[in-house]
């Protein structure tokens, strides 16, 4: 049984490019809902329900910020999320430092203490903390509980993604600033941090978009605040209004452009990283001007 | 005086986040632990080592933890099998493109979890034109696929594709390219060498990829909220209603231990089988 010469070929090309063919739909797959909310911000729904377009209009990007309940859910968001980020990426980033540079006794657990909440599912950890809450009765729920819960969730994602760049951090750098006279202060402000920016810029990020994102935790210890993923479950019952697709597509853009700057962030280092005395043909670089430039 | 400093310097770094960590994750699972052996309502509940409560929980909520189960166990299998090329195509093939590959990958998290679930809840709905194609091809045996097991199971899918797409990918692009070129030398066929050297090789990323789409999707609610029916809720579902809605917290924080124990079990046996140093590859260099 022979193939003819033509058709042996086609069978070739897919059999090398099959795997290609697979990636390229998978992406495809990934981008689909992105794309029906992109469109469906241009839809001018005949009901209350946004699920089958009907026609083009601009009407719901003038009127993004139009809807009150909608525009002070996303203020707490971010308020919420900015504040958690805040507080989460700094005793992140000093717990990471903790972990990597030191051999104490109870490192072990510590490290035990930061991957459990990652691998407890969400619906625990919310049901878990509003027991809490409700029978120590010191907390009302609100904002302050939110927030109290979008630090926990968001300090281990913080802890990993500083703690993988620690890793690999050449410790040849913070020797050569303090033989050149550094203090340990002046070494970690000019050389340490600079260094590690591109891990806690990252881990900064992913916990601004764990926070922004999360309901499930939320949902259960908000009390009467709304926060914006609240506020679409909520709508969610009577009809999603279309600015919310507006908004979706704002915070999307929003977030491309973080991202965009923290690969920035990140090449910088490498570069400042990079300069070394058998690269650069000036004398011994000093670690403060590299930092300054 | 500063070997003293030394020694304390890492108590210091670790102290807030571990006391955080403590007082808001651990304690509260305390807490919990008491509340699922206590009988009654908020204000008048009772600690009377009520395990009851368990096997109550067990009994009438089992068809809901096997359905969680099974629905999470195939959308992470589908995960699995349709994240492998794309990862393997970003990592080996890909060239300049990686990048706005990679970018691809994590572009949903831009958009909120509940936008994109209800983004699906459009795309299933029974006037798109996917469902037309589905029908068509008869995969669509009820005659829509909204409010079936099908959709919770893709909306899982979806949802946490990019957590087994990104481990994959890493362990991957680790790969000594080398090793593959050598397998070839020696007389290995392109699929020899894949089965023997590179997937051996890319065993973490799978390992890891696994257990980070499975225990999210098995807690989860919210696909079934949206793209299924009150025939296909989750145990998430269970637990959420029996404590926002009907107020039942002793048999919610029961059946929260029950699936905490479960997951923890599945990890155990799987990790047992596909290898520690997989998942700990990490603390163990």
């Amino acid at each position: 049984m022979k193939r003819s010469g033509r058709a042996s070929e086609a069978w070739r090309w897919l059999r090398e490019h099959a795997v290609n063919i697979v990636a390229g739909l998978v992406v495809l797959y990934l981008l689909i809902p992105i794309a029906v909310i992109f469109f469906f911000s241009f839809n001018d729904p005949a009901g209350r329900y946004n699920f089958t377009w009907v026609s083009f209009t601009f009407e719901h990007w003038g009127n993004a910020f139009g809807l009150p309940d909608l525009n002070s859910a996303m203020v707490t968001s971010l308020k919420l999320a900015a504040l958690a980020t805040l507080i989460s990426t700094a005793i992140g980033t000093l717990m990471a430092l903790g972990l990597v540079r030191y051999a104490f006794f109870g490192r072990r657990a510590a490290n035990f203490l930061i991957v459990v909440p990652m691998a407890t599912p969400e619906v625990v950890m919310g049901a878990a903390l509003l027991s809490f809450f409700l029978i120590v009765n010191a907390f009302e729920l609100g904002f302050q509980t939110l927030l109290i819960a979008h630090v926990m969730f968001c300090i281990s994602f913080v802890v990993v993604v500083v703690r993988s760049r620690l890793i690999g951090f050449d410790r040849n750098l913070e020797e050569a600033a303090q033989d050149l006279g550094a203090t340990p202060l002046q070494t970690f402000r000019l050389v340490t941090l600079p260094l590690i920016m591109p891990g806690i810029v990252g881990g900064a990020l992913l916990a601004f978009a764990l926070s922004i994102d999360d309901f499930v935790i939320s949902n259960f210890n908000s009390g009467t605040t709304v926060t914006f993923p609240l506020y679409i479950f909520g709508a969610a019952q009577r009809g999603i209004p279309v600015e919310v697709n507006v908004i979706a597509m704002m915070l999307f853009a929003a977030t491309v452009a973080a991202m965009g700057f923290a690969t920035w962030q990140q090449r910088r280092a490498e570069r400042l990283a990079s300069m070394r005395p058998e690269q650069e043909s000036a004398p011994v670089p000093m670690p403060g001007s590299a930092a300054a430039t | 005086m500063t070997t003293v400093r030394r020694r304390l310097l890492p108590y210091l770094l670790l102290g807030s986040g571990t006391l955080w960590l403590v007082l808001f994750f651990v304690v509260p699972l305390a807490y919990m632990a008491r509340l699922s052996l206590e009988t009654g309502v908020v204000g008048s509940l009772e600690f009377n080592w009520h395990w009851a409560n368990y096997s109550d929980a067990l009994s009438l909520y089992d068809t809901q933890f096997v359905r969680s189960f099974i629905y999470a166990g195939t959308a992470t299998l589908i995960a699995l099998v349709i994240a492998y090329p794309l990862a393997y195509t970003i990592a080996f093939r890909a060239g300049r493109w990686r990048n706005v590959l990679l970018f691809a990958v994590v572009a949903p998290f831009f958009t909120t979890y509940l936008i994109r679930t209800i983004a699906w809840e459009t795309i299933l709905s029974d006037e798109s034109p996917v469902v037309s194609v589905l029908q068509f091809l008869g995969l669509a045996p009820q005659g829509h696929v909204l409010a079936t097991g099908g959709a919770v199971i893709a909306g899982l899918t979806y949802n946490f594709l990019p957590f087994m797409i990104l481990p994959i990918y890493a362990s991957l692009e680790r790969i000594d390219e080398r090793l593959i070129e050598a397998a070839k030398d020696l007389y290995a066929s392109a699929g020899q060498a894949f089965w023997r050297v590179t997937l051996p090789l890319s065993a973490p990323g799978v390992v890891a990829g696994t257990l980070l789409t499975f225990i999210p999707a098995s807690g989860d609610y919210i696909n079934a909220q949206f793209l299924g029916s009150a025939g296909n809720q989750m145990i998430g579902n269970v637990i959420q209603s029996l404590y926002l809605k009907q107020s039942d917290y002793p048999a919610a924080a029961a059946l929260s231990f029950v699936l905490m124990a479960l997951i923890m079990a599945a990890v155990f046996i799987y990790i047992r089988f596909a290898g520690s140093e997989a998942l700990m590859g990490e603390e163990a260099r």
